[in-house]
């Protein structure tokens, strides 16, 4: 594995809406996993995190009720109780070395142990209950060579590379690069041939699949 | 930087009563935060649609973690305002939203450090702050808009477009230029 950092990022608005605390948890996870792996855009949300500190403590103040204060001194000596890691010991290297936080610990134990669901020839799908909606989040595991599915969906796709490299006709996609797709797009994306190709993807609406393996698949998808 | 620092403002002492806090549990340094932080708090959680019982349980539980957590504040990554606007604003999407607010961890060795030109890069300072707040100050109101609608309406830019009428590449290339804007003047590049 390369340090490169990433080529393709998250859109603007998208780092905009996480700093803001409005994006789902689904993207949320998404965009926190590739700012573990991307220092620009780690860089990008701790300046917006600086905005929103700063348009806060611009506000007037409200008045807090008259013992609130009083209230929050007598919990200082509390002790607070202690957050329990029980899944940490759960998680084999490979998975430490190709999921970085958060979405390591939404997974919650090793890749190898996960009730993977065959797509057709070469692909896995892991769906994942992130958060409820119209949002679909899952992992989606390739073989070198494979294509992916071709999505022509209404909503937004977002799939951030987490091991390997896929292709379409916008580029080539490698680990901690985000691809976004909308309705417009109607890609055809195939993984490099020399090694299996792993991503994290969120969508966003609802969702049609098209052409070869999209009709295969779509008997399979929740909608 | 060749400016001149500005004088010592009040956002300066911020960092250093957080520090008192962390050093040696300094009772008097939290009043002092608390008095300027959580009635600020309190609008912010006010701006995004909490009751006002809910607002001052969720100001009264971010300041306790103030308290449990300074320590880990560190000032060259963020000013004391940000710092504590990220908690409160996580124990808002915990306790208003029930969701998760996933964050990366800066110690998973999976995580890919800066690079080496950007690693003793600084990300805030009080100059930093200053030059900062006079880009908030400067980005036309379109801009300025729009921005303030995410952080206090808890919108989306396809519900600011929705909700605005305006068409939706027109948002984006907004918040894209207000983000730009505030890049530049942020980083010395202007
Ligand atoms: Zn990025």
């Amino acid at each position: 594995m390369t340090d490169t950092t990433p080529v393709f990022h998250l859109e603007p608005e998208v780092l905009l809406a996480y700093s803001a605390g409005s994006l789902d948890e689904a993207n949320s996870v998404l965009t926190a996993t590739h700012l573990a792996l991307c220092p620009r855009c780690r860089h990008e949300v701790a300046r917006l995190d600086a905005v929103g500190g700063i348009l806060t403590t611009q506000l007037a103040p409200t008045a807090l009720a008259s013992d609130a204060l009083t209230a929050v001194l007598a919990r200082l000596d509390e002790v607070p109780s202690p957050v329990e890691d029980k899944v940490a010991a759960a998680i084999d290297d490979e998975t430490r070395h190709w999921v970085p936080e958060p979405l390591r610990h939404y997974i919650g134990t090793s890749l190898s142990a996960l009730p993977w669901k065959r797509r057709g020839f070469a692909i896995h799908e892991l769906p994942l209950s992130l958060g409820a909606g119209s949002v679909r989040a899952s992992l989606i595991r390739t073989g070198g060579g494979a294509a992916l599915p071709a999505h022509s969906h209404d909503g937004v796709e977002t799939t951030l590379v987490l091991r390997g490299a896929f292709r379409d006709d916008s580029g080539r996609y490698a680990r901690g690069d985000v691809s976004t797709a909308t309705s417009a797009d109607d890609h055809r994306p195939v993984a490099d041939p020399d090694d299996e190709c792993l991503c994290f993807s969120v969508i966003d609406g609802s969702l049609r699949l098209t052409g070869r393996f999209g009709r295969l698949l779509n008997p399979f998808i929740r909608i | 930087m060749e400016q001149p620092s500005p004088p010592e403002t009040a956002a300066a002492c911020h960092e250093d009563l957080l520090e008192a806090i962390a050093i040696r549990g300094d009772r008097a340094a939290f009043a002092e935060l608390f008095g300027h932080f959580a009635p600020r708090l309190k609008s912010y959680l006010l701006r995004l649609g909490a009751d006002a019982a809910t607002a001052e349980e969720v100001v009264q539980e971010s300041m306790l973690t103030v308290w449990r957590k300074a320590a880990s504040f560190d000032r060259r990554q963020a000013g004391a305002g940000t710092w504590i606007f990220t908690i409160t604003r996580n124990k808002r999407i915990d306790r208003l939203r029930r969701e998760r607010r996933p964050e990366y961890d800066p110690n998973d060795p999976a995580l890919i450090p800066n690079r080496p030109e950007d690693a003793d890069q600084t990300v805030w300072s009080t100059q930093i702050e200053a030059r900062m707040r006079v880009a908030i100050d400067n980005l036309p109101p379109e801009q300025s808009d729009l921005i303030r609608r995410a952080y206090f309406e808890e919108l989306s830019h396809r519900e600011i477009a929705e909700r605005s009428g305006l068409p939706l590449g027109t948002v984006k290339s907004r918040i894209r230029l207000a983000m730009q804007r505030l890049r530049e003047r942020i980083d010395g590049l202007d």
